[in-house]
């Protein structure tokens, strides 16, 4: 059971109190009627799953009803940060910054 | 029965108290202040259970939790019968009935003893495996056989008539462990003002000092426990939770205590007492005070009754006053384990000999054991144990330096007792939990906490620190350093103190080598409760398997409720030597949650019965109990379903309600249905976003209804929705998807278009709606209101009006589920009731009948209306549904689900489509989910062409209805489609258009 610092209610709340809504940063497409097929199936369906940090929409369902991100190690489970939409995160995996 | 094995004086029972209890059906007594197990043995008895595949005798090994043996199933009735209790973690208690789980049908004179061990022979290692392999029909005969076998418990056929309860806590430090170092890093971090709470599984705090004959800060050990515990209960800020396992240590520090309020107290709680409570703790920081257990050693037969740990025997002695036999052979690889041939000559019993596998230990405890007269044998080990139901003797033989060669020939010792020490295993496991691997340590000769990303400190035993005044010195430093990392402020401590002992090196040995081979010497057991033996374990590694997570799934061993406690390090040890690898590079399995068995009581608490689930009543549902609804579950919401009168069935009613709705009128409680207001300057456009349809031009007082997708298409929702004023409107969703839909429109909103000033707001229980529906509900509200034009021309259909209604204030809706002249009435909730009181008088000149769910079904399949989830699952989009006329791609902005119904599989041909189906037999009603064929003759798998999605008879129109999906169905109108059913009946339809009342739609614009 993750302890999880809402950035809104700017304080930790047992998880019972939030939901996962997937992978973060997946923005829609600004003109989704020139995607092609794949373009569209790309953005709907491929997440990264990666192996270490991972970026994670989540929403405070039960508190402030805010969707933010969270950078969570996916094996260690450790949360590095919690940032509101809009906003960049500190962590990042390698990759991510080639 | 007598206690023959009770000894004259000492212990920690109160001898005053006799106890009586049953076991496997016999009538013992013991002692308040016993175990189970310490009962049994004070009373004689030598076996407490059959072994799970080889059938063979055995006894108590233990006297903690790491005991494999003495399983208990407990219960005096039916009701209060509770599997997989360890007898040396059980309290006696008056009137206590128990029974031995392993063992059928009794431990003593076992029927699988006489069938030939055939558990043995039908389960090799790999039996799982190797029988899966092979066709299903052998593995039927083997489970019946492995489930009777095995016996490892039972759960109660009848409720449980206990309390269980759960609690969250916030600790700063949760202390697992009150033994020397638990107990001293409380005392420590008590003084810092933290908050903090100390766990310990046993019912006296004090672990190895209740039977340790050591002294702290001069005093007898067991004294520095009560004055220790006696102070830390004097602070406020401290939790003292005896009788309660730290079983699962979970991500960011939140662990589970299992606390056992009142097991020890009766086969039933006291009235009004919790049984058994978990402890739900997030906690700052953690520290594990968990000890170690110690490790039996591996040779052959060492299962029989009379093979005990050593420590163990120390702990029967001094703390139950208990000596389990007369005749003691010890065998020990290090020092610790003298202390128990001490207790036991202490105890007047004799020690035929300390079997010391070390070929020249010179610690002073060889001397001390020299010094009292006990025969000490060095480079020796016991390789195998004699007897038959019980230990008569010991073979010893002499031993090389690495302990893998005999050197001489084997000889008897004639005993009843055989206690080995083979070292300790610190206990691990929490800190296993969530991840973190263990690392070996040569020194400590087990394996010690690893690396962990957790708030956690260790102190004790669980380091490898082993001695007492080491326990001392780290459990008081953790403690302050787990209360300072918490953020108190603490002056240094007075560190309790022991006189430190010169140790000896310990040796590592994990299997006794004996004169045959592994493989042909008697059984050596490793996991005494899976039964996986070193010659197991030797055949894994040479079938090949060369991981330890392998070899572990592939023996067994480590399974169960035992999860390794005694047998892992010697198993991986083995497995590690068999294969010429050091046990670092072996490694180790994990242990994982949780650490001994939880009830489901503990686990579910108080959410049981009635308060398992949520329920939703609407303001109406007392009256709809008086009137005799029969309910429907959706979601968490409680919906009349239908309201039979006397001496009707079900279709009687539906009869009935679904007339008199068409032919005068009807009542329906909709409160149920998802209510979001919805506001702001952008309100306007976002609805265009979110819906298929176009929201630009509708007017205030107007209602539109609305199609919901998601990005790739899909219909996931609908609803009707009113234009309350330019920037404020409310939307209504089905009854079931309120919640999703709010979060779908607040997760657009808040990552997609923040820029858009929009606000959503759930105002669900706010309304209280009644619908008034047929072709009298104008006389109706007439009556009801004076204040609206009820006036077709003036109020028309797809209007909402504010005004007053049966006195109170209330939207009207004119929008229509049924087809016919409709009115929904909301109100503020807590008038709901008065207003649905004053309906039903109005509308009793007119025989006005409330009707449920599943008319409200049936007169909306009438009209083809659809149920998104029932018409619909998640592969249909707008067009499947012939709802094309409510998608609007010619909005500026690319709405949800346009992009997606684009797809190319979404436009190609032949994709399947809802219709309506009219059964040729007018009586025949199609099963729901029933599929679709063009040749019912044709040979299987037949092509399939699609499921029915909703089926009715419809008293209205005198014949079966139904709506279902077809393949290309709305080219076919008028064809014939087949459902042939599994009962051998073919329902013949035609296609036709899903609309069969009022086609032209006029009876709900009157
Ligand atoms: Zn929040």
């Amino acid at each position: 059971m993750f302890y999880i610092y809402c950035p809104y209610c700017e304080e930790h709340r047992e998880e019972e109190e939030f939901h996962a809504a997937g992978e973060a940063h997946i923005p829609r497409p600004l003109d989704p009627d020139a995607c092609t097929d794949e373009e569209w199936g790309e953005y709907l369906f491929f997440r990264t799953n990666p192996r270490g940090l991972h970026h994670e929409l989540w929403v405070h369902g039960v508190g402030c009803r805010k969707y933010f991100n969270i950078t969570r190690d996916t094996q260690t489970y450790e949360i590095k940060e919690t940032y509101k939409i809009g906003t960049k995160p500190q962590f990042t995996r390698a990759e991510e910054n080639a | 029965m007598t206690q023959i094995n009770r000894l004259p004086s000492g212990g920690r029972i109160d001898r005053a108290q006799s106890i009586s209890f049953s076991y496997n059906g016999k009538t013992y007594t013991g002692m308040q202040g016993d175990t189970v197990a310490s009962a049994l043995l004070a009373n004689g008895v030598d076996i407490v259970g059959r072994s799970f595949k080889y059938s063979r005798p055995r006894g108590i090994m233990a006297a903690g939790a790491e005991e494999p043996n003495a399983l208990l199933q407990l219960g005096a009735t039916e009701a209060t019968q509770t599997p997989n209790v360890r007898a040396t973690q059980q309290d006696l208690f008056e009137g206590l009935v128990a029974s031995a789980t392993n063992g059928w049908p009794n431990a003593d004179n076992d029927m699988m003893s006489l069938v030939g061990k055939l558990g043995g022979r039908a389960m090799p290692p790999g039996f799982y495996y190797k029988t899966f392999m092979y066709p299903q029909s052998m593995w039927e005969t083997y489970e019946k056989f492995i489930r009777k076998a095995a016996g490892f418990g039972r759960s109660s056929l009848e409720s449980d008539v206990d309390i269980y309860d759960n609690i969250n806590q916030h600790a700063d430090v949760l202390i697992v462990g009150g033994g020397p170092a638990g107990l001293s890093a409380a005392l420590a971090a008590a003084q810092s003002g933290a908050r903090v709470i100390l766990a310990d599984e046993q019912s006296e705090f004090g672990g190895s000092l209740l039977h340790s004959s050591a002294q702290i800060n001069m005093l007898p050990a067991a004294d520095w426990v009560k004055d220790t515990v006696a102070e830390l209960s004097t602070y406020d800020n401290v939790i003292l939770l005896p009788r309660s396992t730290v079983n699962g240590y979970h991500d960011h520090n939140f662990l589970t205590i299992h606390e056992r309020c009142s097991d020890h107290l009766g086969d039933r709680s006291p009235l009004g007492k919790v049984r058994q409570r978990m402890h739900r703790i997030r906690a700052k920081w953690v520290v594990l005070a968990t000890g170690a257990h110690e490790r039996p050693l591996v040779f052959a037969n060492n299962d029989l009754p009379g093979v005990m740990l050593a420590s163990a025997v120390s702990t029967y002695v001094r703390r139950y006053a208990v000596a389990p036999g007369s005749k003691l052979v010890l065998m020990t690889t290090n020092d610790y384990a003298y202390q128990s041939a001490f207790d036991w000559a202490d105890a007047g019993r004799e020690v035929v000999a300390i079997v010391d596998t070390r070929t020249n230990p010179d610690s002073e405890c060889v001397f001390v054991a020299k010094s009292r007269g006990i025969k000490v044998i060095t480079g020796t080990a016991v390789i195998e144990a004699k007897g038959s139901k019980r230990v008569t003797g010991a073979m010893i033989a002499p031993l090389n330096e690495t302990g893998d060669q005999l050197t001489g020939d084997a000889q008897l010792l004639e005993c009843d007792l055989i206690a080995s020490s083979g070292g300790w295993s610190p206990a691990i496991h929490l800190s296993c939990h969530t991840g973190s691997r263990p690392v070996w340590s040569d020194e400590a000769v087990g394996f010690l906490p690893g690396d962990t990303i957790q708030k956690q400190l260790t102190a004790g035993a669980v380091n490898g620190s082993y001695s007492l005044d080491a326990c001392l010195k780290e459990g008081t430093e953790q403690g302050l350093a787990a209360a300072r990392n918490a953020g108190f402020e603490v002056e240094d401590v007075v560190m309790p103190v022991s006189a430190p002992v010169s140790e000896g090196k310990p040796m590592a040995l994990f299997h006794i080598p004996h004169s045959k081979a592994t493989s042909r010497a008697p059984k050596q057991f490793v996991d005494f409760q899976n039964d996986v033996t070193a010659a197991a374990i030797e055949l894994a590694t040479r079938e090949g398997f060369e991981s330890i997570e392998h070899v572990k799934r592939y023996t067994a061993m480590g399974f169960g409720t035992d999860q390794g406690k005694t047998g892992n390090i010697n198993g991986m040890a083995i497995a590690a030597k068999s294969m010429d690898k050091s046990i670092p590079e072996t490694g180790t399995t994990i242990f994982r949650p949780n650490y001994t068995p939880v009830t489901f009581g503990a686990i579910v608490g108080r959410n049981c019965g009635d308060l398992f689930d949520p329920e939703r009543y609407t303001a109406i549902h007392r009256w709809h109990i008086e009137n005799g609804a029969k309910f429907e579950d959706v979601g968490q919401w409680k919906r009349p379903w239908y309201y039979p009168k006397s001496g009707e069935s079900m279709q009687d009613t539906l009869n009935r309600e679904c007339k008199a709705t068409r032919e005068s009128v009807g009542l329906l409680d909709a409160s149920t249905l998802g209510k979001i207001d919805i506001q702001g300057k952008d309100a306007r456009e976002f609805l265009g976003r979110v819906y298929t349809n176009a929201w630009a031009k509708l007017a205030v007082g107007k209602c539109r209804y609305g199609l919901m997708c998601g990005e790739d298409g899909m219909v996931f929702d609908d609803g009707v929705t009113a234009c309350l004023g330019e920037n404020h409107f409310l939307m209504t969703t089905t009854t079931g998807g309120a919640a999703r839909v709010l979060s779908w429109l607040e997760i657009y909103h808040q990552t997609e278009w923040p820029e858009m000033e929009v606000y959503f707001n759930s105002v669900t229980d706010h309304w209280s709606t009644a619908t008034i529906s047929g072709p009298n509900a104008r006389k109706v509200m007439e009556k009801l209101t004076s204040d609206i034009d009820l006036d077709g021309e003036a109020f028309k259909f797809m209007d909402w009006r504010s005004g007053t209604v049966a006195g109170v204030p209330a939207r009207v809706f004119r929008i229509s589920f049924t087809g016919e002249l409709s009115y929904e009435v909301n109100v503020q909730a807590n008038y709901g009731m008065a207003v649905w009181e004053a309906i039903m008088e109005a509308g009793a000149e007119f025989n006005i009948t409330p009707y449920g769910t599943e008319t409200m079904h049936v007169l909306r399949a009438e009209k083809g209306f659809i149920i998104v989830g029932q018409d619909t699952d998640g592969s249909v989009h707008p067009y499947d549904l012939d709802h094309g006329w409510a998608v609007a791609n010619q909005k500026p902005f690319s709405f949800i689900g346009k992009r997606g119904m684009a797809r190319a599989d979404c436009v190609r041909p032949n994709r399947k489509q809802l219709v309506g189906l009219k059964p040729k037999d007018p009586e025949a009603v199609i099963p729901e989910g029933a599929q679709a064929v063009n040749d019912p003759e044709q040979a299987i798998p037949m092509e399939m062409l699609g499921h029915v999605t909703s089926s009715y008879y419809s008293a209205n129109l005198g014949h079966s209805i139904a709506m279902g999906m077809i393949k290309n169905g709305l080219n076919r109108m008028g064809e014939s489609v087949f459902y042939p059913l599994a009962d051998g009946r073919v329902i013949e339809a035609e296609i036709c258009s899903p609309v069969f009342y009022d086609p032209k739609g006029e009876r709900q614009r009157v």
